[in-house]
Formats: structure tokens, sequence, C-alpha cells
């Protein structure tokens, strides 16, 4: 029975092996190197205290192999009586103790040199939310948001899923090579982390507080992350993509951007004036819902019990006008709805606001124009 | 460890045994202040719980089988994780943990029971309310907590569903239970030891229980502190957590964390003293350096207090603050060495032999140290930044939860079974649990390593295509662990229905300590005259 038993267990090893064998190809197995200098010092630093734990555990575990080899009562032996000896005791004290003392000072330097954050080129503020970010260049006039592209229909599997699922945004945060990137990490709600491995970059987001890191990014270069830190329902779904461009080319898209914003802001006073029509509204304001409102309160409007409110049927979207257009554009405080003021142009604010009104048997028949947006939030100030 | 007590002492308990008067039926337990009776009901209470949260991390593994979601809403996967984490830290390791203590600490020390039973029975006895009112939040508008067992706020304050406060009142239960369970270890050890019964001679099971014992005590009311701040921010308007009020989310991790790793090494330190006492036992050599042992684990008890910010590195501390919390870390790594070495050192020239509960010890022993390891690999702070909140931290606690606590426990339950039921278990069965928890664990929690280098963080329901083909062989490993265990439940069944050889008073031949001096099974009550060592 043992040799069988045996026998039966070096098989389920060896198919084991080779099935991380064939796994292992094209699959990473190991932390990255990254793109900056701290972060394959890290990478270093992470492969010496590695290959120190395996020296360490070749010595303790080759010990333990032999002793149950050769010290084995079927073996016939007879077991010896000693029960301590203290020089052996001191030294496996100081040994380990020296070993430590050696991998504390390289983290030490490196931990110095990260916690850095002078002298930066550049500065991003970095917002997390329910469940995307928003960046904003410190130096420029650009801030935009920053959500998860890939489709639902991808994650409900109606879809294949795509090379980069999950991992890719509608807007990436853009920054330029070679240059000292200091990020300014903060929340507008639950803690969330924002983590890029290949920067070496790991900071949380803790609501009212402003944490600190940077980077230099060697290569110009697309580099995926995710949301480090449990932030509810969707932190699975919360990309982080970061565009590393030559800094001609950052320039260039730096000052289209701004261009880019200040003409959506002169647009939107000329279309102040101008009505849109339901089907105008309703279309964008659908578009908006799905890619702002749908994760808390569900595509079909019906929200989830006890978490987060339903639209359909119930509440402000069948009730006071007004009382609607305050909670979308100015939140709820103490809850987890957040105020979309700066995050939707007032077309869009005013085409959602008609969506929840008229969408899933609400029929309310209210449509509500940019001015009136307009309007609220002058008579709000 | 050297005690040594001739067998007449044995014989005078089984004579006591035809003394017994208990209740019959279920009243017999609900109203027992008898150790064993209580410590039977620990360790079934804590198996279920085992079960209940295994299961759930099954669900777990099943959504992430595959890329998509296939299975549950993301929002039921976060409760799935939350309460996986509380169930099986608060219901299966810490009572099983009690569990032990209360059938072998009086035995070991020549005690006829607890010094305080009645406060046994209600320690005991309000657990299952406890979970009942945990469990029964599933059945709330919005499920069960869903927030991680570590219940950051704002998370689990502004933004969390009523079932939170059935999760407080549950914790402040559970609290109670240890705390009492505590205080009745620590009365026990120094009031009620034999004559004789020292404390350096007392077995290491003993010492580290009642190192655990003040662990608990001192960590314990935190937990319930911070518990109630999350409710008092919660509902009445408070802002512990809340900068909008001056509060600091980054406070709740510090209390959080002040009880939480000192909690860690509760849930390890009895392991330590199980394995030293299994270890010699089957290497038919006294245990090496038992002094050293106990200031190794008395000097872990002190460092638990000054390491608890290492699971906020990220959270943006002033640099010198991280640089002494990694300094702290890696120093535990000396007492813990010190531990596996005297471990190893009492295999060196012995005469082993590997019956199932020796082969527990040892996976618990090389298994245990890989958790070690990559706990030294954690401690680096700049290293930490990118292994945090990914799965190498899962793989890491698992290595230690499941692979350390959960297998002493196991080579615990077998140890004393052939004691407590009067049987020997299965020896087949027992094997076959052992080989296939051996194989399948190490399916389970070593791919999660490379996953978490790679870069998959923790708690997500879904995951990035890279990441497909080592989830797919840890979800498969995953449920062999899972079916692995119902085994475990046939062994223990057959023993609680004494189906099986009878064992002798002494099953084990190198095994030394008073619980060997008794019957098997051991009488109802033992050492009513205290034995002399």
């Amino acid at each position: 029975m043992k040799v069988r038993l045996t026998n039966l267990i070096i098989g389920l090893v060896a198919m084991f092996a080779s099935t991380i064998a064939s796994a292992g190809q094209g699959t990473q197995l190991n932390l990255t190197q990254g793109v900056t200098e701290i972060s394959q010092t890290v990478y270093g630093l992470h492969m010496l205290v590695f290959y120190i734990c395996v020296a360490i555990g070749v010595v303790v575990f080759g010990a333990m192999f032999i002793s149950i080899y050769r010290h084995r009562k079927s073996r016939g032996v007879e077991p010896a009586k000693f029960h301590d000896n203290l020089r052996v005791e001191i030294a496996w004290t100081v040994i380990p103790f020296l070993i430590l003392i050696g991998m504390a000072v390289p983290a030490t330097m490196t931990l110095l040199d990260m916690d850095d954050t002078s002298d930066s080129d550049l500065s991003v503020l970095i917002t997390g939310s329910q469940w995307r970010w928003h960046y904003s260049y410190l130096d420029y006039d650009v801030e935009y948001l920053s959500n998860m592209a890939t489709p639902r229909e991808q994650i409900y599997g109606r879809l294949p899923q795509t090379e980069n699922y999950l991992l890719e945004v509608d807007r990436p945060l853009v920054v330029p090579v070679g240059q000292k990137i200091r990020f300014l990490i903060t929340s507008d709600d639950v803690i969330h982390s924002w983590w890029v491995p290949e920067f070496a970059v790991k900071k949380d987001a803790n609501p009212g507080y402003i944490n600190e890191a940077w980077t230099r990014i060697d290569e110009p270069g697309i580099y995926r992350g995710q949301c480090a830190e449990l932030c509810g329902r969707d932190h699975g779904f919360m990309p982080i993509v970061v565009i590393a461009k030559e800094q001609a080319e950052f320039d260039e898209w730096i000052q289209g951007e701004e261009q880019r914003l200040a003409d959506a802001r002169a647009e939107e006073e000329r279309l102040l004036s101008m009505e849109m029509s339901e089907d105008e509204l309703m279309s964008l304001g659908e578009q908006v819902y799905l890619s702002q409102c749908a994760a808390c309160h569900q595509p079909n409007g019906q929200g989830i019990p006890g978490v987060f409110p339903g639209l359909a049927g119930v509440g402000v979207s069948i009730g006071d006008q007004n009382a609607h257009i305050d909670i979308v554009v100015n939140g709820s405080a103490g809850t987890a709805m957040q105020s979309f003021r700066n995050n939707l142009s007032m077309r869009e604010l005013a085409a959602v606001i008609t969506y929840e009104r008229n969408a899933w048997g609400n029929n309310t028949g209210d449509l509500v124009q940019a001015a009136d947006i307009h309007e609220f939030i002058q008579g709000n100030q | 460890m050297s005690t040594t007590v001739t067998d007449t002492h044995g014989a005078h308990d089984a004579h006591d045994d035809h003394h017994d008067h208990k209740p019959t039926g279920i009243k017999r337990w609900l109203f027992t202040t008898n150790h064993k009776d209580i410590g039977s009901m620990y360790l079934w209470f804590s198996f279920a719980m085992f079960l209940v949260g295994g299961s759930m991390a099954l669900m777990i593994r099943a959504e992430l089988f595959q890329p998509g979601m296939q299975i549950i809403d993301p929002h039921f996967f976060n409760q799935m994780t939350t309460m996986h984490g509380v169930i099986m830290v608060f219901g299966a390791v810490m009572p099983a943990f009690v569990g032990l203590a209360n059938w072998m600490i009086p035995m070991m020390i020549g005690a006829p029971d607890m010094a305080l039973p009645r406060m046994n029975n209600w320690s005991f006895w309000i657990l299952p309310f406890a979970f009942l009112i945990m469990l029964s939040s599933f059945f709330m508008p919005g499920g069960a907590p869903a927030f991680g067992w570590t219940f950051y706020a704002p998370l689990s304050t502004t933004y969390s569903t009523d079932s939170t406060a059935l999760f407080v009142f549950s914790m402040h239960i559970m609290g109670m239970s240890s705390i009492m369970g505590a205080i009745n270890v620590i009365v026990t050890i120094m009031n009620m030891r034999a004559p004789g019964m020292n404390y350096m001679k007392m077995p290491l099971f003993v010492w580290t229980w009642f190192i655990t014992a003040f662990l608990l005590i001192a960590v314990m009311p935190v937990l319930a502190g911070v518990v109630t701040m999350v409710l008092t921010d919660k509902y009445f308007g408070t802002s512990f957590f809340d900068a909008a009020g001056g509060g600091d989310p980054v406070l709740f991790q510090h209390l959080f964390w002040f009880f939480g790793h000192p909690e860690v090494y509760i849930m390890i330190l009895p392991s330590f003293g199980i394995v030293s006492a299994i270890i010699p036992a089957f290497a038919r050599k006294p245990l090496f350096g038992y002094a050293s042992m106990v200031y190794a684990t008395a000097a872990i008890a002190g460092l638990s207090f000054l390491v608890w910010a290492h699971h906020m590195f990220t959270t943006g501390m002033p640099t010198f603050a991280s640089l002494f919390f990694m300094y702290m870390t890696m120093l535990i790594a000396v007492p813990t060495g010190v531990k596996v070495f005297n471990w190893v050192s009492t295999m060196w020239r012995g005469s082993m032999t590997f019956e199932t509960p020796m082969l527990f010890s040892l996976a618990f022993v090389i298994l245990f140290t890989i958790g070690g390891f990559s706990g030294i690999m954690l401690a680096i702070t700049p290293v930490d930044y990118q292994y945090h909140d990914t799965y190498f931290v899962v793989a890491h606690f698992h290595y230690v939860l499941v692979t350390g606590a959960v297998f002493s426990i196991m080579a615990a339950a077998y140890y004393w079974l052939p004691k407590w039921s009067g049987v020997m278990y299965d020896d087949f069965l027992s094997k076959l649990h052992f080989w296939c928890s051996l194989v399948s664990v190490n399916i389970l929690f070593f791919p999660m390593h490379f996953v978490g280098l790679a870069g998959m963080p923790r708690r997500i329901p879904d995951y990035a295509m890279q990441f497909a083909d080592i989830n797919q062989i840890v979800s498969i490993g995953g449920f062999l662990f899972g079916f692995s265990q119902l085994i475990f439940l046939a062994v223990a069944l057959k023993c609680a229905f004494k189906k099986g050889e009878p064992a002798p008073a002494k099953p084990w031949e190198g095994a030394e300590g008073l619980e060997w001096t008794v019957p098997s099974p051991a009488p109802y009550h033992t050492f009513d005259v205290p034995p002399k060592v």
C-alpha cells in the first residue's frame, strides 16, 4: 500500500508540474522589472531576498530531509539524548540577525529614495471614486475622468474577451518620459489604491487626505494597473492606463487638450440657449447613464436592494424635478452618491436626468435642458 | 517536558470514572461545565464553521475559475470574501484552539477541570449565537457585510449596508467569548498546576496558550472599541474615521491592525505548542531547546505589538514610521527561526516514525516556513509596495493559516483522538486525508504567489486574461482541498461512534505528558486527586 500511495503522489506531482510548465509559457510568473530606475531596484531587492530565502530553505529543509531519511526507526536507529547546545543556539540567533541587517540596508536606501517627492517636473492630482479615476494636471488647465472601457458584454460572456480585458480605459493618463512626475493621490469616497506595477508605485487614495508618490519613466509605452484596495462592488473594474510619451509629443498633446477643453466650455455656453429634442436627450442620456450610473443603479434602473436605491418607479426620478437635479449635481452627503457637477457637462447632466425621468416606465414627460441645470447651479451659488 | 508519573495514578482515575454524574441528552451539552464536553463542543463547532467558511471559498474559486462573471454578482462575491475571512478566523481557527485548550490544558497540568467551569460553558454557548446573527445578515436587503474581514472605514461605515450593525454585535459577542476563554486559561494555568509542575516543566502547548491568552486579553478590547466606533460613525453621527468631521480613515487601520497583528499570532502560537509536543513524540527524542522555545514564544508575542503598521505601508505613513515597522517586522524572523531550527534539531538523530500526526507536523514545519519566507519578503517596505493587496499576500497568509494553523490543528486532532474517543482513528483514511490535503493545498496556494507577483490584486471577482491559466489551476486545487476535508469528517465520525481499535492509555511510544497517564478514552473526571510530577 505504502509504495502504491507514494507512486500515486509522485504521479500527481509530476502532472501538476507539467501543467504549471505548460501554463508557464507566456504566463508571467515573477515580479515585473518595470520601466523606472526605482522599479528595477525594487525588482533587485525582491530577487535578493528571494534567493536568501531559497538558500536558508535549502539548508533547513535539507537537514530535515536528511534526518527524515537517515534517522528513522525503520532503519533501526537508536535516538540520541541531547536536548540543547548553547553555542549552536547562539549561532542561529546571531547569524539570521546579521542576514537581516544585510537586507535592511539596501531596503532602507530604496525607501528613502521612493519617499523623496521633492523637485518634481510635473504634478498630477489623482482622485479615486467609485469606480473611476479622475486626473487633474496641476500645471495645466486639463482634467478628466478615466473609466473602464471594457464593455459589459465581454464581462458577461456575450462577446469574447479581448487582449486588454478589464485593463483598458476610455481616457488614459498621459505623461512625459524622463521627467520626475509627482502624483498627489486622494479619494472622493472610500479608500482606493493607485497602482501601476511597472513604476513600482502603489499608494492609497484616502478620502480627505492627500498622499504623494513619484516616478520617472524611462521608456515610452502603455502601462496598465488596477485599483489595489477593496472599494466596493466594482473594485475589480477600476483599471489604470498610463501612456508615456516623448516630451515633445506630450507637450503637443497637453496643448491640444487645453484647447479642446476650452472649446468645449465655450460650446457649452453657446448651447445653453439651445433646446435639445427628446430623442437627443434620451439617446445622450442613455449613453451617460450606462457609463456613469449603471454600475450602482443597474442598467434596468432597479438598483441593488439594500445597497443602491432603484430609480425605476420610485424616489426622485418620479418626484420633484429640482430635487432630482440637486442630487445628481451635488450628490448626497453620507452616501455613495457622488457629485457629478465637475464630471459631466451641463448637456450631459440634463440628458441623463431626462433619461432617468422617462426611462423604464417612469414616463414623467419632463424634459430637462442644459439651461435648467445652469439656472439651478446659478441659483445654488 | 521531563514529566514522569507512575501508572498507579492512571489506575486511580479509571476508578473515579464510576462516579460520573451527568445529565443525558441535550441537557448534558447545554448545562455542562465539564472541560472535556466543552472542548468537544468547541471542536465540532469549529469544524462546522470550517466547512461553512470553506464552502464560501469554493464559491469564490468557482467564480474565479475563468475570466468573466459567470456565477455570482460582484457584490455577492465581496460578501463571500468577507464572510469567508470572518468565519475562518473567528469561527474555525480560534474556537478550534480554544477547544484543544479546554480538552488538553487541565489534563496536561494535572488539574481536574478548568478553573471557571460555568464561565467556560457561557463562553462556548454565546458563540453559536454570534455566528447565527452574523450569518442571518445574508437574508437582509443588501445581504451580508461586503467590506472584507478587515472592514476598512469608510467602506464599512458611510458606504455599507445595514448588515454592519449585525456584524458589529456578533463581533462583540465573539470578543466576549474569546476574553472569557482567555481568562479561564490564565487562571487555570496559574492556580491549578499539579504539585511539582512548575512553569518551566509545563508542556509547550500549555506555555504557548498561556502567552496567547495574554495576547487575547490585550487586543480583544481594542477590537471591541474599533467595531463600536464603526457603529457610532455609521449610526450616531460621530466622525472617528471621517475627515469631513475631523476624523481619519487611516486611524481605523491603526486600531484594527493593533488588534489584527497580535490576532495573527493568537492563531499560530498554539500551533507551535502542538508541533512541539508531536515532533519529540515521534522522533523519540526530547524537544531541543525547551527554554529557548518558551523565550522565543514570549519574544514573538512581545514583538507582535510593535509591527501592526506593516499591513499599512501604502497608506502614506511618514518614512521613519515605515522604517521602524520594517525593522521590527524583520526582527520577528529571529525568534521564529529559532523555533524552526529547534524542531529540525529535535528530529536530528532521533528515531522517527511517520504516523499521521507526525506527517501533518512535518508538513507544518516546511509549509509554515515557506509562509515565513514570504513574510520576510513582505516586510521589506519598498518591495511590499509591489506585493501589497495582491495574491502574493493571499498566498502568504494562507500558507501560515492553512498549512500552518489548520495543519497543526489536524495534527493535534489525530494525536489526541485516541485519548478523546478511546479508539484509534482509521489509519488508511487518515493517511489518505493527509496526502490529499498536502498535494491539493499546494496546488491551491502555491500558484497564488505567481499570479500575485504578476500583478493580480486580491478581492477582485474577475481578472485580466494573463491571470487565467493560474487561476484555473488554483481553483482546481481549491476544490480538491475542500473535498479532501470530508475524509477528515469521516475519520472523526468513526472515532465519535467508537468504530476502531480500542486505544491504549498511551498509543504513541515516544509521547510524554500527564494526559497519557489516564486511560483512553479519558474518564469524564480526571485528576480529582492531583498527580505528583
